[in-house]
């Protein structure tokens, strides 16, 4: 485990966190939700946990992100709260 | 509506730091006494399953044989969850034009180089997901990963081609077939366990069938019902992006 790198991770993740709760637009949180998805991969994948790190790129990174952008664009695109 | 927004925080927060707090009661990574790695059953997978079924990836053997219910149970929770998501937002086949034409399918100009080079990229993303579905055994991956890759390379074709083309190669028909299909082969496996006088899953009487060691059949049947996950997922996959990319219309998409 390497400290420097897990707190550069980390600290990306709790950035990305923030952005996608933030931001209004519905499009551009579902994509900062997909760098959330794939930070936590490298973070598996670091860990050393790399079938559960391919899962969640396939997953988290890549289907689920292209279904809630289509989701996004069959709904409003701003957040209205 | 300010006391209410109070008391949500003061609720966040109280209850994240008893998580904080309970993190502390967690073993350090990698610490070799933690219970997941020094109780019976984890020195058990650790020392013997190598040698009882062949497989290298310890990771598949307990996923795959160890804990087959467990796996069989998340493919028919991801088969439910399509169907559930078909019959509340499908709306069956729509032979007959629609009233008035879906509007992204109104003379819509699709750039001719996303399209050719996902043409290009498609069939080397679905060779890698076999690979990764066959390989698992060696290697990550597995019917999980692989089935989503699978399902991706539809999803694809139906981001540039536009979702009829993609429906052309994986009608919602089909896409149901083989989902039914992944399920079947899992469950059959079991059974045909069952019907030699095992357990249910308890791969090692297949030999009967297959000819072979009990450990041979133990490898090759981990291989059969990962390829049933890929078939569930892939066609899941495929269905869900369909569905709610044309608000169950099964046409224009995006």
């Amino acid at each position: 485990m390497i400290w420097s790198f897990d707190i550069i991770v980390l600290i990306f993740l709790v950035i990305a966190a923030v952005i996608a709760l933030s931001v209004r637009d519905l499009l551009a949180s579902s994509m900062v939700l997909g760098i959330y998805s794939f930070l936590i991969c490298i973070l598996w994948a670091e860990m050393g946990a790399v079938d559960v790190a391919f899962t969640e790129a396939a997953v988290g990174a890549g289907v689920s992100t292209v279904i809630m952008i289509a989701t996004v664009f069959q709904t409003t695109r701003k957040s209205k709260d | 509506m300010k006391p209410m927004k109070l008391a949500a925080l003061l609720t966040v927060i109280v209850t994240g730091g008893l998580l904080l707090f309970a993190t502390s009661d967690l073993p350090d990574w990698g610490d070799p006494l933690s219970p997941a790695n020094a109780s019976d059953l984890s020195t058990y997978y650790i020392q013997d399953s190598r040698d009882v079924t062949e497989v290298p990836n310890l990771v598949t053997a307990v996923l795959a044989d160890y804990r087959g219910y467990d796996t069989m149970f998340e493919t028919v929770v991801i088969f439910v969850a399509g169907l559930g998501i078909l019959s509340i937002l499908g709306q069956g086949k729509c032979e007959e034009p629609l009233a008035q034409p879906v509007a992204s399918e109104q003379n819509r100009e699709r750039d001719m180089i996303t399209i050719i080079t996902c043409r290009l990229v498609v069939p080397i993303i679905q060779i890698f997901a076999l690979y990764v579905i066959a390989h698992g055994h060696y290697s990550p991956g597995g019917g999980f990963q692989g089935g989503v890759m699978l399902g991706s390379s539809f999803i694809l074709i139906a981001l540039t081609s536009g979702l009829p083309d993609a429906l052309k190669r994986m009608s919602q028909e089909r896409a149901i077939f083989l989902a039914g299909l992944g399920v079947l082969i899992y469950a059959g496996t079991g059974l045909v366990c069952m019907a030699l006088g095992r357990n249910f899953l308890d791969y090692e009487i297949l030999h009967k069938l297959m000819g072979g060691t009990g450990v041979k059949a133990r490898y090759d049947s981990m291989l059969i019902v990962e390829i049933g996950v890929a078939f569930t997922v892939m066609a899941i996959m495929f269905i869900i992006y369909a569905v709610l990319s044309s608000k169950g219309r099964m046409r224009g998409g995006l």
